[in-house]
């Protein structure tokens, strides 16, 4: 892998004007993604200098303070919640618990789907069988259904949910490696290694592995968004992360009682968590692009 | 096509199976003892004891099952705790709510997505492409729950012109449909773009326009039929995200499903419930999926199943 130069390149004419334009337009979606995210990651990592203010300060005078711009407002950027806390502290400590779930959860889901996808497509037969079958019966109970129900159970906190959504997530990676390996599985250098009596394990680390890593990575930025997702679907419900604690999710729970009258107080997270998620749909694709234009997922 | 649908079948038996085993699973999972879940706090150990053996937590893990399974074949899915009934019957009267929501959402995405995607196809790199696109990538990103309540900000609360939550006529439809329809409406906009452009650039549509076959007739006869196999694909698969989102939609709208039954089992720790509810969602989907599998035979003659 050389970096920006990919296998796939469309030859340059008249035809393929309109996809290297595109291309172009996606690349630049992809570093407007980035600068976004590396202003949510400083915003989750330097929290406590960056806020303006402490995220659970309750000032009872402040309820539902209105935000800057709008008429009587102005004490606090973003406004103030039900609890006069300020918002815009909130959503920046909440980018914390938003990034910490999704990247674990991602890389959990990713490592045991990767596993999981190799021996599938690797041994094949009964085992293949097995796992694909332990596929099915996961796709068969919708993930947030899953998710809600194995976190009520456990009991809502951080590790129970980068847990539950981490092994719920396992699925499309297992399927997409499968599919890779199988192909792989023919190849000769495979076959190569086998001839030379190389172990299943050894063909399987050296050989195979490497070359699952591409779709792997792509599929994973595309997840990280997804958990993102999730994680702030259970904490709406208030599954998520306990209060004091603010989580994107949890706040706009916290603003559904007050949409007539302070409307700031749900769309803002809202709006930070959507861009968040655009943010890192836009890196996924061009990861895809430049990694391997070819892969559809 | 007799011996395909028998096959089909016995692997949705198995997938339910499956599907039992986890749901049984559930209340394992709980730290510390199922049956002082079933309890309120502080619940004395005597009281724990007697729930223990009455619902037969003290007996081997493989005989639970076998008694669980066994009862849940025959219709009986045990007893919510807090409606005091059969949670067959809780779940059975929330069902049709759920079901008339997924499929209307299902409606409403595939009538905007499909006719999306094939103008931003057909008037590719045009204003309506970009605007197409654009809204499907938004539609992706954003969470069902927040754009349902900004449905409701937008218009229950501030245009007054469609209700905000509750069951009642097609009016109460509309929002959570919307809500819930969103993320498949963008996924399946894009599905429908990219195959339209593949099967635009087909021989037999050359071949069409040479004769020609106005382009109208060509998009409709041609590509469209050909679209249809991909996208009932996505839709089997996608099914299941649906039923996922529709547990939150309900939550926000008030709509008185299965999903906001769950929820609501959750928080009062009902999980004979929540069980029966799984299970039966579940049943939902791969019920869906045999459907749709069937249906892929008479999309696709070529198809032919042994």
């Amino acid at each position: 892998m050389t970096g920006t130069e990919s296998p796939g390149q469309p030859k340059q004419n008249v035809v393929e004007k309109g996809r290297t334009n595109r291309r172009f337009w996606r690349s630049r979606r992809a570093v407007f993604g980035s600068l976004f995210l590396l202003g949510i990651c400083l915003c989750a990592l330097f929290a406590g200098t960056i806020a303006p203010a402490d995220p659970i300060a309750v000032s009872i005078n402040n309820r539902l303070y209105a935000p800057a711009g709008v008429q009587g407002g102005g004490r606090y950027v973003l406004g103030g919640d039900q609890l006069g806390r300020d918002v815009l502290s909130r959503i920046i400590h909440g980018a914390r618990i938003s990034l910490l779930v999704g990247v674990s959860a991602a890389l959990l889901s990713g490592t045991l789907g990767v596993g999981l996808g190799l021996l599938a497509g690797y041994y094949g037969r009964t085992v293949d069988e097995v796992i694909m079958r332990l596929a099915d019966i996961q796709l068969a109970i919708p993930t947030i259904l899953l998710a809600i129900a194995l976190v009520g159970v456990m009991g809502p906190n951080l590790r129970n949910l980068i847990l539950v959504l981490g092994i719920t997530g396992w699925v499309i990676y297992a399927r997409t490696i499968r599919g890779v390996v199988l192909s792989l599985r023919e190849t000769q250098y495979v076959e190569a290694a086998n001839a030379l009596g190389a172990g299943d394990r050894r063909i399987l680390w050296r050989h195979v592995l490497p070359n699952v890593w591409t779709p792997a990575v792509v599929i994973g930025s595309q997840q990280v968004g997804f958990m993102i997702i999730l994680e702030s679907a259970l904490s709406f419900l208030g599954l998520g992360v306990q209060p004091p604690t603010p989580t994107w999710g949890a706040m706009i729970a916290d603003g559904r009682g007050y949409l007539a009258t302070a409307p700031h107080v749900t769309t803002f997270p809202g709006l930070v968590l959507m861009a968040t998620v655009l943010a890192i749909n836009f890196l996924g694709d061009g990861l895809r692009d430049i990694l391997d234009p070819r892969l559809r997922l | 096509m007799i011996a395909y649908i028998v096959k089909r079948l016995l692997l949705s038996v198995l997938v339910l199976l499956g599907v039992s085993v986890v749901v049984f699973s559930l209340v394992h999972f709980a730290p510390g003892d199922p049956a002082r879940l079933l309890l309120p706090d502080g619940a004395l150990d005597e009281d724990v004891a007697i729930v223990r053996q009455a619902l037969g937590l003290d007996r081997p893990l493989h005989m639970q099952y076998w008694v669980f399974i066994s009862r849940a074949v025959q219709g009986d899915l045990g007893r919510s705790l807090y409606y005091k009934q059969p949670a067959l019957g809780v779940i059975l009267e929330h069902l049709p709510a759920t079901i008339l929501l997924t499929f209307s959402a299902l409606l409403v995405s595939l009538a905007v997505a499909v006719p999306m995607g094939i103008v931003s196809a057909v008037r590719r790199d045009s204003p309506w492409d970009y605007a197409g696109m654009l809204l499907a990538t938004i539609g992706q990103a954003t969470p069902v729950y927040w754009l349902g309540l900004m449905l409701i900000l937008f218009f229950a609360v501030q245009l007054r012109i469609l209700p905000s939550s509750g069951r009642g006529g097609i009016e109460h439809l509309i929002l959570p449909s919307v809500a819930l329809g969103a993320p498949l409406m963008a996924l399946v906009t894009r599905l429908v773009r990219s195959g339209m452009l593949d099967i635009l650039g087909e021989d037999y549509v050359r071949t069409a326009r040479a004769k020609g076959v106005a382009e109208r007739l060509i998009v409709l006869r041609h590509a469209l039929r050909n679209i249809m196999i991909p996208l009932v694909t996505i839709v089997g698969l996608q099914f299941g995200a649906l039923l996922g989102g529709a547990v939150i939609t309900e939550t926000v709208f008030a709509w008185p499903g299965v999903g906001r039954l769950v929820v609501d089992a959750i928080t009062a720790r009902d999980y004979p419930l929540v069980q029966a509810a799984t299970l039966l969602v579940a049943g939902y989907f791969v019920m869906i999926n045999l459907i749709l599998d069937v249906l892929y035979v008479y999309l696709d003659p070529r198809i032919r199943y042994a």
